[in-house]
């Protein structure tokens, strides 16, 4: 099980307020944590990620384990106290000032 | 009892604002969508209760939320916005080709005819339809890859398609509005289309007279005269009474003729209101003054509308879909303030009162007259 935290804006949309827990098929990656997420939450494709081209929109973070994996492979394995759902996939919305 | 419901969107959601027929006593709900940008909200005229609502964040992009009992309840619908075949590209700031890049929806316009059918004009500038309620959107490319697509350039608010107005005595007549590219017109229900900017004159361009590149701010146009069209300029007021074949300036005696938005009467056809803002570089009322102009002839005799509008201090400004008139008798108006405040006439703009204070910055009203 696969623990994710969203931010404020996308909680709303998906009418969460809690951290969401996702069964991830296959390799546990960006990618696939974000694919199960719009499949559970189909609200949400297009607010994380380009729905044809699947990039990251440029304001959107993701962090694991206090590290900000944005810029990695999204194929790439996430570690594994994300995949046993002791550490959650958080995502963020950058922060902006003013 | 008639009464009217007032859609306004604002930078951090969206609010509305309803009243019985006398147009007194208001009572706000919302905000909804709290902390997203609103661009645009807009009822069917066929089925008030039908509403579209422009949703967007720099964050998270770009939501349409739909509304089928009047703005009480909301649902999301379609949210992809795909140009048609390969884009292309327009031009960029530094003149270099710039591939067209969806940003967000600026307006929306609900059919004249069928609830279920709605145009949204997008940056970069594109027309999308719906026919299925907003599910889904198809572009209508007839106007992107018009001969001119490919030169536009935007300005400094970004290369939007942010006016659309479909003719009601022939719905395959649609007029749309590009910054900063100008005017155009279909006439086959957006298969072809044609730039409609003769006669604009613009001191910001290279050809002050150029088929296109004219910032166009906003467009308006009376129902019973669906061929002459107002236009606020980013400097001048215009009119054509060709459906836009040629246009002459009617700016007349308006103390300045920079602005956004422009409307005309529900009931009078020569009677159009603006909302003068001192320059494209101080975008605010001119000496601090928040003043409506009104010409009941057209344009060029204009007079000032200050009862109620703050006469010192005020520096806002009314963005260019922010102001909206109802079909009640007399006619009401009302505009929205990037300072926040809703106003609101019920009696033709002779007076005027603030039905809503320190709201967000208001981008867009919108009035729904209903039975």
């Amino acid at each position: 099980m696969i623990r994710v935290v969203l931010p404020a804006h996308l909680k709303t949309l998906a009418k969460e307020n809690r951290e969401i827990e996702l069964d991830v098929v296959g390799v546990v990656s960006q990618r696939s944590v974000v694919d199960a997420l719009e499949q559970s939450y189909p609200v949400l494709l297009g607010t994380i990620r380009d729905p044809t081209t699947k990039k990251r929109r440029p304001f959107v973070r993701f962090f694991v384990c206090e590290e900000d994996i944005s810029h990695d492979d999204p194929e790439a394995p996430l570690p594994a106290d994300v995949v046993s759902g002791k550490e959650p996939f958080f995502v963020i919305g950058a922060m902006a000032g003013g | 009892m008639s009464g009217v419901r007032v859609l306004v969107g604002t930078r951090k959601g969206a609010f509305i604002l309803e009243s019985d027929g006398l147009r007194k006593k208001w009572d706000v709900s919302g905000p909804f969508f709290g902390g997203w940008e609103m661009y645009h909200i807009k009822g069917s005229p066929v089925d008030p209760n039908r509403i579209y609502a422009s949703q967007s964040t720099g964050w998270f992009g770009q939501l349409i939320q739909r509304s089928n009992d009047g703005g009480k309840t909301w649902d999301p619908v379609g949210n992809q916005f795909n140009y048609d075949g390969v884009p292309g590209t327009h031009q960029w700031y530094d003149g270099t080709p710039h591939p067209w890049e969806f940003a967000r929806v600026w307006h929306l316009e609900p059919s004249l005819t069928d609830p279920d059918k709605v145009l949204a004009g997008v940056e970069d500038a594109a027309l999308f339809e719906s026919t299925d309620g907003g599910e889904l959107w198809n572009e209508l490319s007839g106007l992107r890859n018009q001969d001119s697509g490919s030169s536009w350039q935007p300005g400094a608010g970004g290369m939007c398609l942010h006016t659309i107005m479909v003719s009601p005595k022939d719905p395959e007549r649609i007029y749309i509005a590009i910054s900063s590219a100008g005017a155009f017109r279909t006439d086959d229900g957006g298969k072809s289309w044609r730039p409609i900017n003769k006669g604009l004159h613009s001191e910001g361009i290279p050809d002050e007279d150029a088929e296109v590149g004219h910032c166009v701010h906003h467009m308006a146009m009376h129902p019973s005269k669906p061929d002459t069209l107002f236009m606020q300029k980013h400097w001048d007021v215009m009119r054509t009474d060709n459906a836009g074949d040629s246009w002459v300036e009617v700016s007349g005696n308006l103390p300045t003729d920079f602005g956004f938005t422009i409307d005309v009467h529900a009931h009078e056809p020569e009677t159009v209101y603006v909302v003068p803002i001192k320059s494209d570089s101080e975008h605010y009322p001119l000496d601090g003054q928040l003043r409506v102009y009104r010409s009941r002839s057209g344009g060029n005799e204009w007079e000032p509308l200050t009862k109620g509008l703050p006469q010192s201090n005020c520096y806002v400004d009314v963005l260019r879909d922010a102001m909206s008139v109802d079909s009640l008798d007399k006619c009401g108006l009302y505009f929205g303030t990037t300072g926040g405040q809703v106003y609101a006439s019920n009696d033709e703009g002779d007076s005027w009162e603030a039905i809503v204070r320190d709201l967000p910055a208001v981008l867009s009203v919108e009035v729904q007259t209903l039975a």
